[in-house]
Parts: structure tokens; sequence; C-alpha cells
């Protein structure tokens, strides 16, 4: 898809707005939104905003999971504005997707419908209070690595909304660190409970970044158009070597044989990606695919009386003011 | 697509500005949908200042807001562009005199 879109390209002349849009990204001057903006420029950030826009609403469902069984009043305050903090990373989002001149309508209806996606981590099951710890740890220390690029990215609205997020994201790898610490200064099984977690979240998150570069197509146009700015394997390998030396920290073993320090390299070595795992669980066969959309539609549905109602009172007002 | 999702209109959009309590004006931060203006500022509240960002918060309806057309930034700004004097390092001072 890609090359036939540059072939697209190449075949006319750039206009002089397209020119002045490629000055823009070599001074590094943001992108607006009124700006003139190639077109398959935009679709690529509506997709790119509202998939992770959909990921911050879709994780909140599998830590929600555990607030009513958080093992203390601080624990469960603690996690509420965790997931309190994802509902407004998601509002961020769509909110920065919107300046591209889509409605919030289409977007929640193309996740309710199933035709977007969102990262394939939160179809993944929360089976014990550990996993709460590992999800802070791993997925959101995965996701402050993702994220942080992004807040240099062309498109302003973007890169401003990550910065907020990013900021937030600090504290949510903190506390589900905090978590595992605990856990692991604990009793046997509260230290069992946290190797068990790990063992289930560690390959998952390490699939976060995507397919490897051999296999992502579109990296190299995102590349250019300066909304990605590291390869998905670049980022990996940041991850891995900054989450080994924490896995030693608690005393834990990740789950890879073949992880070691290679010296010559400067990094970590690791072992293959089960990539299979990956695109059948992106394809909607992973454990909690169904119930996590069945959860947003449930919630979309039920919740359409009152929106309607907010909406007929305020009609109502306005007419008597 | 699920039922009722087309049944209601999208809640109109709001553009969200904050003041923070270090002497600065309001500042825009992002936008929500909100059905009125009380739940607007509820939400900004929520969405916008949760680790105390905001001591004032101006809730517009983004369909207000009148803005410049970035296609005739040009022109429309080029009345300050030959306008160097308006800057004081424009003048020398000569040398000795201070206070300027």
């Amino acid at each position: 898809m890609y090359t036939q879109m540059v072939d697209v390209e190449a075949a006319g002349a750039a206009s002089d707005e397209q020119r002045r849009f490629d000055e823009k990204l070599d001074r590094g001057v943001t992108i607006e939104p009124k700006d003139w903006m190639p077109e398959a420029y935009r679709k690529t950030l509506v997709r790119q905003i509202s998939q992770h826009a959909h990921s911050e609403i879709v994780g909140m469902l599998p830590e929600g999971n555990w607030i009513t069984r958080a093992p203390s009043l601080e624990r469960k305050l603690i996690l509420l504005a965790k997931v309190q903090d994802e509902a407004g990373h998601g509002l961020y989002l769509y909110s920065a997707a919107e300046t591209l001149g889509v409605a919030r309508d289409e977007l929640t209806e193309a996740l309710l419908s199933g035709r977007a996606k969102y990262s394939s981590i939160f179809n993944y099951p929360t089976l014990t209070w550990a996993d709460v710890g590992a999800i802070g740890w791993l997925v959101d220390g995965a996701a402050i690595i993702n994220q942080i690029p992004l807040t240099r990215c062309s498109y302003g609205p973007y890169a401003r909304a990550m910065t907020r997020i990013c900021k937030e994201e600090s504290f949510h790898q903190r506390q589900g660190f905090d978590v595992m610490v605990k856990l692991c200064a604990g009793t046997a099984p509260q230290k069992a409970m946290a190797q068990d977690a790990l063992d289930r979240w560690w390959w998952p998150a390490v699939m976060m970044f995507g397919p490897p570069d051999s296999a992502s197509p579109n990296s190299e146009q995102s590349m250019h158009w300066k909304i990605k700015l590291f390869s998905n394997d670049e980022l990996r390998q940041r991850f891995i070597d900054q989450t080994a030396p924490q896995a030693d920290a608690l005393g834990l073993v990740i789950p890879d044989c073949e992880l070691r320090w290679n010296e010559a390299r400067g990094h970590y070595d690791f072992g293959a990606v089960d990539w299979d795992e990956f695109y059948r669980v992106v394809r909607g066969d992973g454990p909690c695919n169904r119930d996590r959309l069945r959860a947003r539609v449930d919630a979309w549905e039920e919740g359409a009386w009152v929106r309607e109602a907010a909406l007929a009172h305020a009609e109502k007002r306005t007419r008597r003011a | 697509m699920p039922k009722n999702a087309r049944a209601v209109r999208d809640w109109p959009l709001w553009e969200i500005f904050i003041r923070s309590d270090h002497g600065l004006a309001h500042k825009h931060v992002g936008s929500l949908h909100a059905a009125d203006a009380t739940m607007a500022l509820q939400n900004a509240r929520d969405v916008y200042t949760r680790r105390n960002e905001g001591t004032s918060i101006w809730v517009v309806r983004a369909a207000d807001i009148t803005a410049s057309v970035p296609a005739e930034r040009g022109a429309f700004f080029d009345p300050a562009e030959d306008k160097v004097y308006r800057h004081p390092t424009f003048f020398t001072v000569p040398e000795g005199v201070k206070h300027l």
C-alpha cells in the first residue's frame, strides 16, 4: 500500500502547498489543524490518533476489573485515579483527532463496530492483583517509550496531547512498579504471584511496539512525515534495555532464556517473539477481544438515554432563556 | 453498529482555556464535548485539571470562535513585517548613556 501511495504522489508535480508542507516538516515547524496537509497524512493521523485514543479507553477495562478488589483503601484510591487518567488520555486524543475534521461519533462507531483497532495488549485478562502491578510497570512503561518521541511529532495537537499524557504516565508506571516491589518483598506466594504476572505480561508487552521493522510497511512514510520518530525495533530494544535491570532489582526472572547483556552491542540480546500470537490477537482471537468490545458496546447503549436527556435539557433551557 | 448509536447527535464541542495560579493569562488546553456550558465546565475540571493545573476555567463553544486564515497568514501579518523601529534594539544608544 505504501509503494502505491508514493507512486501516486510522485506522478503529479508537487504543488506549492505540498512544497510548503514539506518545507515545514524539514524546518521542524508543526502542522496545525487549518494548515494544508496531504490527504494521506491526514488519514494516517486520524487512524493513528484514534487507535491510540481507543487503546486508552479499552485499557481502562482490565484495570477496572481490580478496583473493587484492591488490597487496601489506598491502593483502591490510587488505582481509581490511574484509571480516571486513562479516560482523560482518551479524551485528549479524541479531541486531537477531531481537529483533523472527523466527528467523535464516527470514531466511536469505528471502535464499536470492530473496524478500528486498539492496542492488542488489552485483550489479555487481569487474573490477579499482581497483574495490576505488571500492567503499570510493563505496559505503561512500554507506552512511555513509545510516546515520549511523539511529543515532538509534526502534528501540533497530537504533540501537545502527548506532552500532557507523558507527564501523567510516570505516575502510572511508578504505581505499578510499587505494587511489584511490595509483592516481591512479601511472602513466597506473593512473590510467586508477581513472577506469574511477569511471565504472562512480558511477551505481550514486548509486542506492543508492533511488528519487526522488516514487516512494518507503513513505517518509512510515517517517519518521513515525522509522526513516527523511531522504528519499532529501536523502541523495543530500548524497552528491553530499560526493563531487564528493573526485573533484576525486583528479584524476578524475565521469561526469556536468551535474554542476556551483549557487551559488544551495548544492548540486551533477546529471544524470538511469537508474531503468530500477535497477529492472532490483532485479528480478534485473543483471550478477551469479545469481552472488551462487548463492554464498550454495552456502556454506549446503556448510556444513550443519558446523552439524549442531557441534550434535551440543554435545548429546553436555551429555548426558555 | 449497535442500536441507538446514531439516534442522538454529538454533544457540541467546547474549547477549554485554563489559567494557572502563576499570573499567566488563560491558555488554550484542548477541547471536549458537553451538552451545555455548566457540563462543559465540570468536564473541563475533570479532564484538564486533575493535578491542580488551574484556578480558573473558560469554556467557549468551538462554533463561536473566529480564527485568522492560515493561507492568508503572509498578507494578514504583513503590516508588522517592515516596522523594525518598533523594537528598542533598532536605536543605537551613545556609549556611556545609561537607563535607556
